[in-house]
């Protein structure tokens, strides 16, 4: 059986939405119509936070064109409110308003210039309440809290004696380190097209977790699940901007106001007030004897997690399971506190806690090599976390090893004689690294079913979301192989939670090991089916048949599929359905820990300081993704290299700026995110193949490492050009110049 | 629409036919684009000029039409991507992207497309540094940017390095 050779999986094949994307023919949801449907305009919040007096929308309804305007007086017969872990987000503001783009009435018209129209005739009055921003203030509490309190969530892992045990150690050492708010910039703001009637909700959706947006629609409108269908065409970017549910009750509301379909697409400046990664401050204290071993550690996180829950919980607990790093520790110490503020609700973004957590701890890393005067590769294969040991007691032990792959990498970049170049006395260039690794794959609980037709092609119904990280191409790949069909044999279709099985959401890196353990575990019981019918075809055991493109053969003899499917149901057409259900409880056992993997960052940086005006320019960048089995190696590199850019992105210049409760830079002139001129001059990623994932063919996630090590690979190799320390991303020119002039002074 | 708003006849030429329309004097071009001719590849995004993905070709140079005034159209050609598959090195392009993973999400990639292929229009042999700077009006959030870069030398017939 092993020795059998891929015929796709493995191979860069091109992917199977090529034709569709380059022809631009494939469908967003704003690129959908329905009959008789009405355009949406949001009317937002100008205060951070006020009490609504009273909101008049008589002059809006009473607008030629306007189908309906929605406040919260309209929320009636129905939920109010919702939340993926509390229901604290209304639907529109009812009673308060808790961040400046906070919707408090919608209009539904004729077409969008007339909503727009309509969205200046309303007319709230508000008291206004001094708003709670940054982590200070609401730690602070000295003004009415945001919620019923600050405190959005605690959490703490721990084990030993850490601050008992640092009093043994021979140093100690600490540092604190800020990361700002950012934006996904999913190039497709969100959008929703929503069609409510009395025994069906039908919804268009820019979503990545259709399921759970439909468990919440039926929630909130109390219908069965059956009775909510949500549809969710190509998606212009996720990267956790489009995880839970966001704008789709609102858009639901309005069309059961206005007794038809409507269409609700967010500007980017809508987006940027829908959801933005956590701000964190954090503090990591360590303990270390002389030789660099690491005892001990104490570490605090506080993130800002905005005006309402949205994901704040599981972030909080994440940021404090990642911020740790990689490292062995006797005594371990790590806690968070999520704190609500009055700004855009936080939520998912590409590795929730993750570069947060990387920033500091690896940051933390170097300072404690340099003061030891140990090299910080060195330092690192020192404590590395091995393989087979728990990195966070009582989970899942390490599969990989750490320790390996970043020597040899470190060797390829030219770590150990490495010689800065100076092209100019005011140019200094230095490299750096950093290292994390990552609780993912959120929850197994996927499920899949593959139909094998009459004329031996195949359609695959799986719940992931395409959101452009490639799954469909992955999924029909890891279908084919197992079918034993030729990859343009098959199709899967898109998200539609009348038509394909439960997946739980897309994020974590989880699609190609849990989706794709589901449509290999599908596809193969469709196979063991069409090897049953291939032997009672030619008389013989199932053993002994050899399935192989699209035909099956025995003895020199062969049929096809369309032909064997025609014997086992008499001729007349008919189908094989290969089903499969992705559970803890696997049988590969390979399920049953949390978490379902460890993903493996890796990030080793050279920059270029001009130190006469602070600029940071990335020369080269070597990342290291581990993907266990790529499926399609340039899928899995391009994942990497695109969350590698946008860790470029909050390293060097994004952040969302508030002053007194106002964003200041809602839009894409303001708030710069990387473009073509931002590539380092080299720019590579290595892939592990290891094969020691859960997924299919050993494979495990990947699309969220390669975003976690670039800041402090970043920030480590300006320091070693420079001796500047910089513990507040982005490294801005000014901040960077500033630190310089201190770093001299000093 | 209102009936009493003054509209404007715009006839020009998309992707290779003549057309006619009339629009609102304050309607842009992407508007013109999507809701009246239904050519939904012209992407709207940042509506600021910065994002490229409703960059489309007027007279064969890339405009942000998001921000063109529709009315600016007339009595000039249109190209979409919807008419590149018509046109020299459309194809190459569209090849060069799938076999180098030049997209993802897809969203940008029109106007990708687009921007490159009046780049080698211009430029036939570019190189990496070239196609960076014409592009840099091009965002993408998914990609990184490199494989793009490869795909536009590779359609020109130049390998990256």
């Amino acid at each position: 059986m092993s020795a059998r050779a891929f015929s796709t999986v493995g191979q860069a094949v091109p992917r199977v939405d090529a034709e569709e994307k380059t022809s631009g023919r494939a469908k967003y949801t704003t690129d959908l119509a329905l009959p008789g449907m009405a355009y949406a305009k949001l009317a937002l919040s100008p205060l951070p936070h006020a009490r609504i007096v009273s909101i008049d929308a008589s002059r809006a309804r009473a607008l030629p064109g306007v189908y309906a305007v929605l406040t919260a007086a309209e929320l009636t017969g129905m939920e109010t409110h919702y939340g993926s872990d509390r229901k604290d987000r209304p639907i529109v503001a009812m009673g308060k308003v808790r961040f400046e783009g906070e919707p408090i009435a919608a209009v539904a018209a004729v077409d969008l210039a007339k909503a727009e129209e309509a969205v200046e005739l309303i007319e709230a009055e508000y008291e206004e309440l001094p708003p709670v921003i940054g982590l200070e203030a609401a730690l602070a509490g000295e003004s009415e809290p945001v919620q019923e309190t600050n405190v959005c969530h605690r959490y703490e892992v721990a084990w030993g004696d850490a601050a008992g045990a640092m009093a043994a150690c021979d140093h100690v050492f600490e540092d604190t380190f800020t990361f700002p708010m950012v934006y996904h910039y999913a190039m497709e703001p969100h959008a929703v097209i929503a069609d409510y009637q009395a025994d069906r909700l039908s919804v268009w959706s820019s979503a990545q977790h259709p399921f759970l947006v439909r468990a919440e629609l039926a929630r909130v409108f109390r219908k069965r699940l059956d009775q909510v269908r949500v549809v969710v065409p190509y998606v212009g970017g996720g990267y956790g901007s489009k995880s839970y549910t966001k704008i789709e009750p609102l858009a639901a509301a309005l069309s059961r106001l206005a007794g038809r379909p409507v269409r609700l697409a967010l500007s980017v400046e809508e987006a940027m007030k829908t959801v933005r990664r956590h701000a964190t401050r954090a503090t990591i204290r360590t303990g270390v004897q002389a030789d660099g071993t690491f005892v001990a550690r104490e570490c605090r996180v506080e993130l800002d997690t905005g005006a309402y829950t949205d994901n704040g919980v599981r972030v909080t607990e994440r940021a404090a399971d990642r911020l740790p790093g990689p490292y062995r520790f006797e005594h371990l110490r790590s806690e968070a506190v999520g704190l609500f503020t009055n700004t855009t609700p936080a939520g998912s973004f590409r590795s929730i806690g993750g570069p947060q957590g990387a920033w500091a701890c690896e940051s933390h890393t170097d300072n404690i090599a340099h003061a030891l005067g140990i090299d910080p590769l060195e330092l690192r294969l020192k404590n590395l976390v091995r393989p087979g040991e728990e990195l966070l007691r009582g989970r899942r032990r390490l599969e990989a090893d750490l320790a390996a792959p970043l020597a040899e990498v470190a060797r390829g970049f030219g770590w150990h004689d490495y010689e800065p170049v100076s092209t100019a006395p005011h140019l200094k260039r230095g490299v750096g690294m950093a290292c994390a690794v990552a609780n993912a794959g959120a929850s197994p609980i996927s499920g899949a079913f593959v139909r094998l037709h009459a004329d031996g092609s195949a359609t695959v119904h799986v719940g992931t979301t395409e959101i452009g990280q490639g799954s469909r191409s992955a999924l029909a790949q890891i279908a084919a192989e197992e079918l034993r069909l030729p990859l343009s044999s098959v199709r899967v279709i898109a998200s539609d939670t009348d038509a394909v099985p439960y997946d739980r959401s897309t994020g974590a890196s989880r699609s190609t090991t849990l989706a794709g353990l589901a449509v290999h575990d599908a596809a193969a019981d469709a196979r063991a089916q069409m090897e049953d019918a291939a032997a009672r075809y030619f008389e013989t055991f199932a053993e002994q048949v050899a399935l192989a493109e699209g035909s099956a053969s025995f003895e020199g003899e062969s049929i096809s599929y369309g032909a064997l499917i025609g014997q086992v149901f008499g001729g007349a057409g008919g189908e094989i359905v290969g089903r499969s259900a992705i559970t803890p409880d696997h049988p590969s056992g390979k399920l049953a820990e949390d978490p379902v993997f460890w993903e493996v960052s890796m990030g080793f940086a050279e920059v270029e300081v001009d130190t006469e005006t602070g600029r940071v320019r990335v020369l080269r960048y070597t990342s290291v993704a581990d993907p266990g089995k790529a499926i399609n190696p340039a899928q899995v590199e391009g994942q990497d290299e695109g969350a590698a850019m946008q860790g470029v992105g909050h390293t060097l210049f994004e952040e969302m700026r508030y002053e007194e409760g106002q964003l200041m830079n809602p839009n894409l002139i303001d708030y710069r995110v990387p473009t073509f001129g931002d590539l380092p001059d080299e720019f590579h990623t290595v892939l592990l193949e290891r094969g020691d994932g859960p997924g299919p063919y050993g494979a495990k996630g990947v699309g969220e490492g390669g975003i976690v090590a670039v800041a402090p690979a970043v920030a480590n190799a300006l320091f070693n050009a420079t001796g500047a320390r910089i513990r507040d991303l982005p490294l801005t020119p000014e901040r960077v110049w500033r630190a310089l002039r201190e770093t001299n002074d000093a | 629409m209102s009936s009493a708003t003054p509209r404007i006849r715009v006839a020009c030429e998309v992707n290779g036919r003549p057309v006619e329309a009339k629009v609102e004097p304050r309607a842009f071009l992407i508007d013109l684009l999507r809701d009246e001719f239904g050519l939904t590849s012209v992407k709207r995004s940042c509506d600021v000029q910065v994002c490229g993905a409703c960059a489309v070709l007027l007279d064969g140079r890339p405009v942000s039409s998001c921000t063109l005034p529709a009315f600016e159209a007339r009595g000039h050609s249109v190209l979409t991507a919807e008419g590149l598959a018509d046109e020299p090195l459309g194809e190459a392009l569209a090849r060069a992207f799938a076999q180098h993973a030049a997209f993802q999400c897809g969203f940008c990639t029109p106007g990708l497309l687009l921007t490159a292929k009046a780049l080698l229009d211009s430029a036939p042999a570019p190189t990496a540094e070239q196609v960076s700077e014409c592009l840099e009006g091009n965002l993408c959030r998914c990609t990184g940017y490199k494989k793009i870069v490869e795909a536009v030398l590779a359609a020109a017939g130049r390998s990256a390095v």
